[in-house]
């Protein structure tokens, strides 16, 4: 405590009409740590940190900067004070070099003429300062979701911002990928640069910080050093009980084959060639099958291709002795095909609908939902949203009419889980269930998935998590640039031996 | 209705708001109207205002202010029926500002079935929805085929049809004179029943069933929009186009219909102007009629929900006739129509008071919130 904070946020109090998200809550970051912020979805992390942002202002509370208080009004102040912040959702033009968008605000001018050549020089010698490593004349939508983020970490240091914010950086990055920002973030605290990390996923909390912040509804639990504690009490501080991180399964006993794949190739719409190139594998009645594999090496392509969102280019597909290789979305989901789609917000939910209008987009046709002319059986929709709610216990503002887009990311998900889940379904296709989500809503849609396979359905699991690929699935097949190069089981195999089909590294000839 | 009344006060409920923000416009408008006016001819201005806003009341007897309301009316009429159909495209996601050129057409198809053709009202009217559609759905299948934005493709057609019209009715045309033969002597068969309503407002031989139609197809716009099944899809295809896709929606499907629909609204609004003798079709117009433009302006001060486009169509038309009551010896003869599309324009702003309104709420709220909980939770400081 000799040495003053690089910041300090002392009792803040951020209330909300309805809720005090943050309830006199102190956080205290030195200069040079790396200071985790743990907490669930709806915690108050975000409030706490668009207080410090300047987005909101605190009713009760103080922001100091080495010892002498600020006043932090908008965000043009937290840039002034050299407070950066990396958001979850990138804020990048897409359209954009990687340069323009570092510059973009600040850009280095002599008489109104945009002097690029001095912003490059000083983004090169940053980008190998801190071992960044980006084009910086590619286009932002032309490169992965990791460079993506180091054009963001650069943005902050071409501001020469020494607080930094890192607003759960690694739910959209692989493994390897993860790995080199743990490094990029010691090295930049080690320079001096003072880091705000926040995150609910314990390994990396425990891997990287020096120290850490838990906040559970709205209240400060505590401050602890990362040396001193475990895995175990962090997720108790964070979720209040005791957690159970390994998924409890028994053996699969699967049946017929309810999905059969066979020569799929899907068109990529970035490059020439195939996305998914001639892949084959079977999906069978009460076992879950993942696709592992890093980011972008196919299998958003195979999922669009079996649901029906992508043209399949060539190949078959059958499910359920029919061929639907072409059949329109509507008659596989009639089938009883559900699908938890990657990415919520673009397909999993009209987000200005509410939620009992979302609960039934799958089943709005039915003659439960709609009479024969034509018109919605609006009693009806909210019975059965009810039921969705409270069996799934999806929780918001105003229960089912709340508007989805007000509801967290977490409850969300549950609903689109809770839609998938409860029709008559007999494959699951699910990509990324738990992207983004806190430990207690992961381990409870993991028991979902298990449940839905134990009740005997098929169930096609797609996740860039090592761990839950490993928790999770009866059998791993590993996609590797469009193509599957392994099929493991996950009792035999090791992370490292997977790390190495996903890289590529090594593939089987897979059995026909 | 009465539940959300209990549960929401009454400055954050939606319809209240756009209510506010549309009045707000309104003023808004009006105020800087006037101040044109001034800057034109400070003498005139006061009077040239009220004027514009009292329309048919500067008449001093009842029964000619009866017969000129009513002469506002039948105007309302289409431009509710154009306002109806660029919200009902907006609601599905589609800007429709090709609702003036399927007005054109409906106008065309009418005129001609009634006069080159002979045929009964209702076959026109029926003609002019059905033209308006398919203009309507040309745009909607360019965009779902070719993705060819829906905005370009209608403005080009809007000139398309216009000058197409103007060759088709040609052959109907007055002899002397660019305008179409009057219907009530051509083809006293076309002309749109009144049903006794023209009776309600002293005898004015243009009041016909159009006004009440028109209020009809606002309440059943509302019905699909809020009720239906369809109504569901094509907002939910309005609002996330993905989302709708992934839950098995015929997007493309909707689309074209949406604005197939969209442009039959249009059409049928051209039909229940022309089809009541009011107005001829003038064969040598170089522009396409304002009516159709309006009705963005009308939807938007309406709020974009149906039967606020009933009350706003009013306000626009009532102006815009008023408008043609400014003293010319003052004021030149384009005044009329700069001061109306000036408050038009200002109509357009409705969603941004709203917004603006919303934002002002908030940090009451907010303010509000902080301050009863330092009342009620005085020392919870500890460190």
């Amino acid at each position: 405590m000799e040495q003053p904070y690089a910041i300090e946020m002392l009792n803040i109090t951020k209330r909300f009409p309805g809720i005090i998200a943050n309830d006199n809550i102190t956080l205290q970051l030195r200069k040079g740590e790396i200071h985790a912020l743990l907490g669930e979805n709806g915690a108050g992390k975000s409030t706490l940190m668009s207080v410090l942002f300047g987005l909101y202002q605190p009713e009760e509370g103080i922001i100091k900067k080495y010892g002498k208080q600020v006043n932090i009004k908008d965000p043009n102040d937290a840039n002034a004070l050299g407070i950066g912040m990396v958001h979850q959702h990138f804020k990048l033009v897409e359209c954009f070099t990687v340069l323009d968008n570092i510059i973009m605000g600040v850009e280095p001018c002599k008489f109104g003429f945009l002097r690029k050549d001095e912003a490059r020089k000083k983004v090169l010698e940053l980008s190998e300062k801190y071992g960044l490593k980006v084009d910086p004349d590619a286009l932002v939508e032309d490169i992965t979701v990791g460079m993506q983020q180091r054009t963001e970490i650069l943005k902050m240091l071409y501001r020469e911002n020494e607080i930094l914010i890192f607003d759960e950086p690694t739910a959209v990055l692989t493994p390897q990928e993860i790995d080199e920002l743990m490094q990029i973030m010691k090295g930049l605290a080690a320079e001096g640069k003072s880091i705000l990390f926040i995150s609910h996923k314990l390994n990396e909390i425990m891997s990287v910080a020096d120290r850490c912040t838990v906040l559970r509804k709205g209240k400060y639990i505590g401050t602890v050093n990362i040396a001193d504690t475990t895995k175990e009490e962090l997720s108790r501080m964070m979720v209040g009980r005791d957690v159970e991180f390994t998924v409890h399964k028994d053996a699969a006993k699967p049946g017929e084959p309810v999905l059969h794949v066979e020569n799929l190739c899907v068109a990529s719409k970035t490059h020439k060639h195939d996305a998914v190139h001639n892949v084959s594998f079977d999906v069978r009645e009460g076992e879950i099958v993942c696709i592992a594999g890093i980011d972008g090496n196919g299998q958003t392509e195979l999922v669009y291709g079996l649901t029906g969102l992508e043209p399949v280019k060539s190949g078959k597909v059958v499910f359920k002795d029919e061929n639907i290789t072409s059949a329109p979305i509507r008659r596989r989901s009639v089938m009883g095909m559900s699908h938890i789609p990657e990415d919520r917000h673009k397909h999993g939910l009209v987000l200005d609908y509410s939620l009992e209008d979302n609960l039934v987009l799958q089943r709005y046709f039915e003659p439960e939902f709609v009479n024969k002319a034509g018109f919605l059986k609006r009693g009806a929709i909210r019975q059965y949203a009810t039921r969705l709610i409270e069996q799934f216990d999806v929780r918001s503002g105003q229960g089912s009419v709340t508007t989805a887009r007000s509801m967290s990311g977490g409850n969300q998900q549950k609903a689109i889980i809770a839609r998938e889940m409860d029709k008559e379904t007999s494959l699951l296709i699910a990509v990324q269930p738990t992207r983004g989500l806190d430990v207690g809503a992961i381990e409870y849609i993991h028991k979902q998935i298990v449940a839905q396979r134990d009740k005997g359905k098929a169930v096609l699991l797609v996740s860039l998590e090592l761990d839950e690929v490993m928790a999770l699935s009866d059998r791993i097949l590993v996609m590797y640039e469009g193509e599957i190069v392994g099929e493991l089981d996950p009792k035999t195999t090791s992370v490292q031996e997977l790390g190495l089909y996903m890289a590529g590294a090594k593939r089987e000839e897979v059995k026909k | 209705m009465n539940q959300e009344k209990v549960k929401t006060p009454l400055l954050r409920r939606s319809g209240f708001q756009s209510l506010i923000a549309s009045l707000l416009c309104i003023i808004i408008g009006l105020l800087i109207g006037y101040i044109v006016l001034l800057i034109i001819n400070p003498a005139g201005a006061g009077e040239a205002i009220t004027t514009i806003i009292k329309n048919f009341f500067t008449y001093n007897k009842p029964k000619t202010q009866l017969k000129y309301l009513g002469s506002t009316l039948v105007k309302t009429a289409p431009l509710i029926m154009c306002s109806l159909s660029v919200l009902f495209a907006y609601k599905a996601g589609l800007f429709n500002i090709g609702v003036a050129g399927q007005y054109v057409v409906g106008a065309g198809a009418s005129l001609y079935f009634a006069l080159g053709l002979g045929m009964p009202w209702y076959v026109c009217l029926i003609a002019a929805i059905i033209a308006g559609a398919l203009l309507g759905a040309i745009s909607g299948l360019l965009k779902a085929l070719c993705n060819v934005n829906e905005v370009i493709s209608c403005i080009m057609l809007n000139w398309i049809s216009l000058y197409l019209v103007n060759i088709l009715l040609t052959p109907v045309k007055e002899p002397t004179s660019p305008y179409t033969f009057v219907l009530s002597s051509a083809n006293p068969d076309a002309v749109l029943p009144s049903m006794g309503l023209d009776s309600l407002f002293n005898n004015n031989q243009y009041v016909t069933i159009a006004i009440p139609l028109s209020i009809l197809v606002a309440v059943l716009v509302w019905v699909v929009l809020e009720k239906t099944k369809l109504g569901y899809e094509l907002k939910a295809t309005g609002f996330n186009k993905n989302a709708a896709k992934y839950c098995g929606m015929k997007e493309k499907k909707n689309l074209v219909l949406t604005m197939a629909i969209s442009g039959g609204l249009a059409g049928m609004g051209a039909a229940l102007l022309f089809l009541t003798g009011f107005e001829q079709w003038s064969c040598t117009q170089s522009a396409v009629p304002a009516t159709g433009f309006n009705g963005i302006s009308a939807a938007f001060l309406g709020g974009l929900n149906p039967i606020g486009a009933i009350f706003s169509s009013f306000f626009i038309q009532h102006i815009t006739v008023g408008g043609a009551y400014v003293d010319k010896t003052m004021y030149s003869a384009q005044i009329s129509d700069l001061i109306s599309s000036l408050i038009i324009y200002l109509c357009g702003f409705v969603f941004f008071f709203k917004y603006a309104l919303n934002k002002r709420l908030d940090q009451r709220d907010e303010k509000k919130a902080a301050l009863k909980a330092a009342d009620t939770e005085e020392g919870g400081e500890n460190k």
